[in-house]
């Protein structure tokens, strides 16, 4: 038993319990006045966090990663570099929120709390080589995030949405949960290193099943067809700042658990799951984007959009190699980047009285009243498309290289071909920016300049000016990607 | 690095790409002449590397390469095919910005950028020396494109430009799987050592048609051709003439650097499916263009049945094929870049692409009416255009590997000569009898100094082609010799067997005196 060095492998998400333990008492006292200094607080917090993250990535102090706890929790490159990115999004969501909420009196105390209490969460989801960490975490952040998407009380969408997400969602769990059961039952172990041991010869058909269950539970979580109905209705209802932090954070967390689980405790059935991600990643990009066709409302849209990124990076992971999965962590940064981009340019677009706009008539001809805005909407949406020379073309260069150097040519060329299907809505959104006549819905005078930063930065990261840095992401993404196949 | 001490191709790329930049955040007027001065200074930059390109010297010149990215690097450098396109690209984009300068009057800022970023993609590609890197210069032009047809366009430019973009993106993709295999075959993203490497004959086949699904709409082939009429027809004049000049050649190059050397067995295994839609599209077309009402929709259809004469020249295996086959893509991008631009002037002025709705310009626009019948004939491939000299060569080489192609093909010239003097007569020539026609002035020195320049090239490529052949004769040798191993049996040496050196000749002179019956 070592705890201190315990502790210190658990440093980030020991800064933010501690810390949100006490904002919360620090909230509850202080009322309504001291939301905007809670907010500031939490980002500190996340900061505080990132910065150890970030050590623990780039430090040569744990290189190799260490186990904590019995070997319920272990700190490497690829948790950090997850983490890192969770933080990130959820640093975002902090800024941008409070001007928005605000409008709409939504902001409250708990908000803030809320999202660093997800992140906590997410940090076990990404950390986790037992069962028992990941649910603990997976609900942490599940229950959070089913407030958060409830938050806006006033607005029935909003309480729709998070009543949907937890009953879909607790739903999820309970199928995870059974898959984890079957796990146990078959094997005796719920650590992922013991499940792989005991599947080593051969995988049993009670095991088999709780593979099956897990995945779909998994499935749900990273909202990948069949698993994605929720999808569309929880981000269209809630809050547009939550649905900002729904597409970046968690989808990161959950994708990353995914991984693990499937590098560490499937690890040697490869040939048992690759055929369940081929299916989930090809239907989550047809039915991401044809089901976007006929959405009007950019947040739906967005929503389908997300759908069929994460078959995308699945494609990275269905090739079950170290490649695929330093290809799907370079995706899921740049999609990051996307999605907190588009995202905050659909709450940058508000009308005259600052009421949102949703609806994508609404914004036609935006490029000749909010230039800027609609070259960078524009922007996103052809990186979404991955068209070059813009950035999210190269994660899905790295993720179809994989699949074609494990000689999945069929699943490269398939998946490949249907992203011209997803193509053709991204190409909606900028033809009515750019072709359509001008409505003048959207303000011109309600610019917020923290926004407009974070956009021009995160443009500017998915300009070609981002491929200088592929080096270096390449470098990081390749050592988390080893990291996370080191018992193989 | 090279001889000039500076990395000119890397210099080529950045200042329209500054100058694109800049556009976007300064007034109209301000822009028109960023955007001339930086194509200007780009022509400037491509007449430096053409005087400095040794002819005979190293295959690849110019070569920078910095190992920026991850998986691949900033690779330049030219051959003489590459150097000969990146001159038709430079020549072209002063006259587009020009022809632009009054027509168009909105978001001037943002069209000029459009065209200055084309230009950097233009040459990025025929410069790339990366696999990938050529893949990113090649897709990228969708975007640019997509802008300037569905902001500046016609009525229905929403259709085309979403035609335009989703058949090409659709096109292109399998491609980029196709390269992927290649490079984890090969081991390298270097296309200089792709073009010698031998792949499996085997997989020659899927490569092939991979790259083929992307050239051919490119190219554009029939029967994936019906893009380009639609987005020739409601792009702005300029757009269709860097579509027409410039980024149809993509197609034809894709194939002679990609293609050919780096699957010799499967280009041959193939060559009766180019020649088979090669026909197709030279009669086809042809008869079609025959009918039209548009102007811009016949130059169009014409386009494409210029470029099946590219295909097949292209695929016959042989110099004379090869070398027909880039001097019809230059020459092509010379005179239908012209030929747009004539309806560019006379739509400026009545606003209608309606072929009926003219008539009797020689009278009172006389100059135009000169300029106009030279690029028509030039068109048509009358002798002493540049035309001829490609169309002919072609039409030899072909005649080699087989007399049915070759007589199907030609027959395209007269067909050819049937849409393009009928389009001549209709517009020029007649009685004026429209009052709005009648009040039409002729063409402006802003117009003159458009099509002039374009008039005197046309010329030299036709009386004096060897310019133009110089610089590539060595490249077309090397590759001759690259895909000599797969060169199928030709009907006509199978006849002329016994001395095959003089046969060619014989053929030739024979050929010639059928061309100049027409």
């Amino acid at each position: 038993m070592n705890y201190s060095l315990w502790f210190q492998l658990i440093a980030p998400e020991l800064i933010l319990s501690v810390s949100s333990l006490a904002l919360l008492l620090f909230v509850a006292f202080g009322g309504e006045r001291v939301t905007k200094l809670a907010s500031i607080l939490s980002v500190t917090a996340l900061v505080a966090s990132s910065a150890v993250a970030l050590d623990f990535l780039t430090g040569d102090g744990f290189s190799e990663g260490a186990d904590a706890f019995y070997g319920q929790y272990r700190m490497d490159r690829f948790g950090s570099l997850m983490k890192l990115l969770i933080y990130g999004a959820a640093i975002v969501t902090l800024i941008v929120s409070p001007r928005w909420m605000e409008a709409r009196k939504a902001m409250r105390g708990e908000y803030p709390l809320l999202v660093v209490f997800a992140a906590i969460g997410m940090g076990m989801m990404v950390s986790s080589v037992d069962l028992l960490t990941v649910y603990i975490g997976l609900e942490l952040n599940s229950l959070a995030a089913y407030v958060l998407a409830s938050i806006a009380r006033q607005d029935e969408r909003s309480s729709e949405a998070g009543l949907k997400y937890f009953v879909l969602g607790a739903l999820a769990s309970g199928i995870l949960l059974f898959g984890m059961s079957l796990l146990y039952g078959f094997t005796g172990t719920t650590s992922f290193i013991g499940i792989q041991q005991a599947m080593s010869d051969g995988i049993s058909n009670g095991a088999l099943f709780g593979l099956v269950f897990v995945l779909a539970g998994l499935a749900f979580k990273i909202s990948a067809v069949p698993f994605h109905m929720w999808t569309p209705d929880v981000y269209e209802g809630a809050p547009t700042p939550v649905t900002t932090f729904f597409a970046s954070a968690p989808k990161v967390a959950a994708i990353a658990l995914t991984m693990r689980m499937l590098a560490e405790a499937f690890g040697g059935m490869g040939d048992v799951w690759q055929q369940i991600i081929i299916f989930v990643a090809l239907g989550s990009i047809v039915l991401g984007a044809a089901g976007a066709i006929g959405q009007a409302n950019i947040k739906r849209l967005l929503a389908y959009s997300s759908i069929n990124n994460v078959g995308f990076i699945l494609i990275g992971l269905a090739t079950a190699t170290e490649a695929g999965a330093s290809g799907a962590i370079v995706y899921l940064l740049i999609y990051v980047a996307m999605t907190l981009g588009s995202f905050l340019c659909v709450l940058e677009l508000q009308d005259k009285e600052g009421r949102a706009v949703e609806l994508l008539p609404n914004i036609a001809g935006l490029s000749k009243t909010r230039p800027g805005l609609a070259a960078a909407l524009a922007m996103f949406m052809f990186s979404l498309a991955g068209i070059p020379p813009l950035y999210g073309f190269y994660g899905k260069f790295l993720v179809f290289d994989a699949a074609v150097q494990a000689d999945l040519l069929p699943l490269a060329a398939l998946g490949i071909a249907a992203s011209v299907i997803g193509a053709f809505y991204y190409l909606k959104v900028i033809k009515v920016m750019y072709f359509d006549a001008p409505t003048d819905v959207v303000a011109t005078d309600r610019v917020a300049p923290e926004r407009m930063i974070i956009i021009t930065l995160l443009a500017a990261f998915i300009s070609p000016l981002g491929y200088l840095l592929s080096a270096g992401i390449g470098y990081y993404a390749d050592d988390a990607a080893r990291a996370l196949f080191w018992a193989l | 690095m090279n001889d000039l001490g500076f990395p000119i191709l890397s210099l080529m790329l950045a200042v329209p790409a500054i100058a694109a930049v800049i556009c976007l955040y300064v007034p109209a007027s301000t822009a028109r002449m960023v955007a001339l001065l930086a194509t200007l200074v780009d022509l400037v930059l491509g007449i430096i590397l053409w005087m400095n390109f040794d002819i005979g010297g190293a295959q690849w010149q110019f070569v920078e390469s910095a190992p920026l990215f991850d998986r691949f690097s900033w690779a330049l450098g030219i051959d003489g095919i590459s150097l000969m396109l990146i001159m038709l690209s430079v020549f072209l984009m002063p006259i587009c910005i020009g022809a632009s300068w009054q027509a168009i009057q909105t978001r001037v800022g943002e069209y000029m950028a459009a065209f200055l970023l084309m230009e950097v993609l233009m040459i990025g590609v025929f410069a790339a020396q990366d696999i990938f890197l050529f893949y990113i210069f090649f897709e990228a032009g969708l975007i640019p494109m997509y802008l300037i047809i569905g902001i500046w366009g016609g009525d229905n430019r929403i259709y085309a430009s979403y035609k335009f973009f989703l058949y090409t993106l659709l096109g292109s993709v399998l491609m980029l799987i196709a390269m992927f295999w290649m490079v984890n075959e090969a081991g390298t993203t270097d296309i200089p050592t792709l073009l010698n490497y031998d792949f499996p004959v085997a997989a020659q086949t899927w490569l092939w048609l991979a790259f083929f699904a992307s050239f051919a709409v490119k190219m554009p082939m029939w029967p994936v051709h019906t893009w380009l009429p639609d987005a020739h027809v409601q792009a702005p004049t300029a757009g269709s003439v860097i579509l027409a000049g410039v980024l149809l050649k993509l197609g034809g190059y894709g194939f002679i650097r990609f293609s050919l050397p780096m699957f010799p067995e499967a280009s041959a295994d193939f060559i009766w499916l180019i020649f088979g839609l090669s026909m197709v599209a030279v009669v086809y077309t042809s008869l079609v263009a025959l009918v039209q009402h548009d102007m811009k929709k016949l130059i169009a259809y014409s386009s494409v049945a210029h470029m099946a004469i590219v295909t097949i020249g292209l695929f016959a295996f042989n110099r004379q094929g090869l070398e027909g086959a880039m001097v019809v893509m230059l020459s092509h991008g010379l005179v239908s870049g012209a030929l747009f631009l004539c309806v560019g002037v006379i739509y400026d002025r009545l606003h209608t692409r309606e072929i009926d709705r003219y008539g009797g310009l020689s009278i009172n626009m006389p100059r135009y009416a000169i300029l106009f019948l030279l690029f028509t004939m030039a068109s048509i491939g009358l002798p002493g255009t540049s035309g001829f000299v490609g169309e002919f060569l072609s039409l030899l080489g072909v005649y080699e590997v087989s007399s049915l192609v070759a007589l199907v093909c030609t027959t395209g010239i007269i067909l050819g000569a049937g849409y393009m003097l009928y389009l001549y007569r209709r517009i020029a020539y007649g009685d004026l009898t429209k009052d709005d026609v009648k009040a039409m002035p002729d063409l402006s020195a802003r117009e003159m100094a458009l099509l002039a320049p374009i008039a005197a090239v046309v010329l030299w490529m036709g009386v004096y082609p060897e310019s133009f052949l110089a610089p590539m004769r060595n490249d077309i040798t090397t590759l001759e010799a690259r895909i000599a191993r797969a060169k199928p049996e030709g009907d006509a040496q199978l006849v002329m067997g016994a001395a095959p050196a003089k046969a060619a000749e014989d053929h030739g002179g024979d050929h010639h005196g059928e061309e100049g019956a027409h």
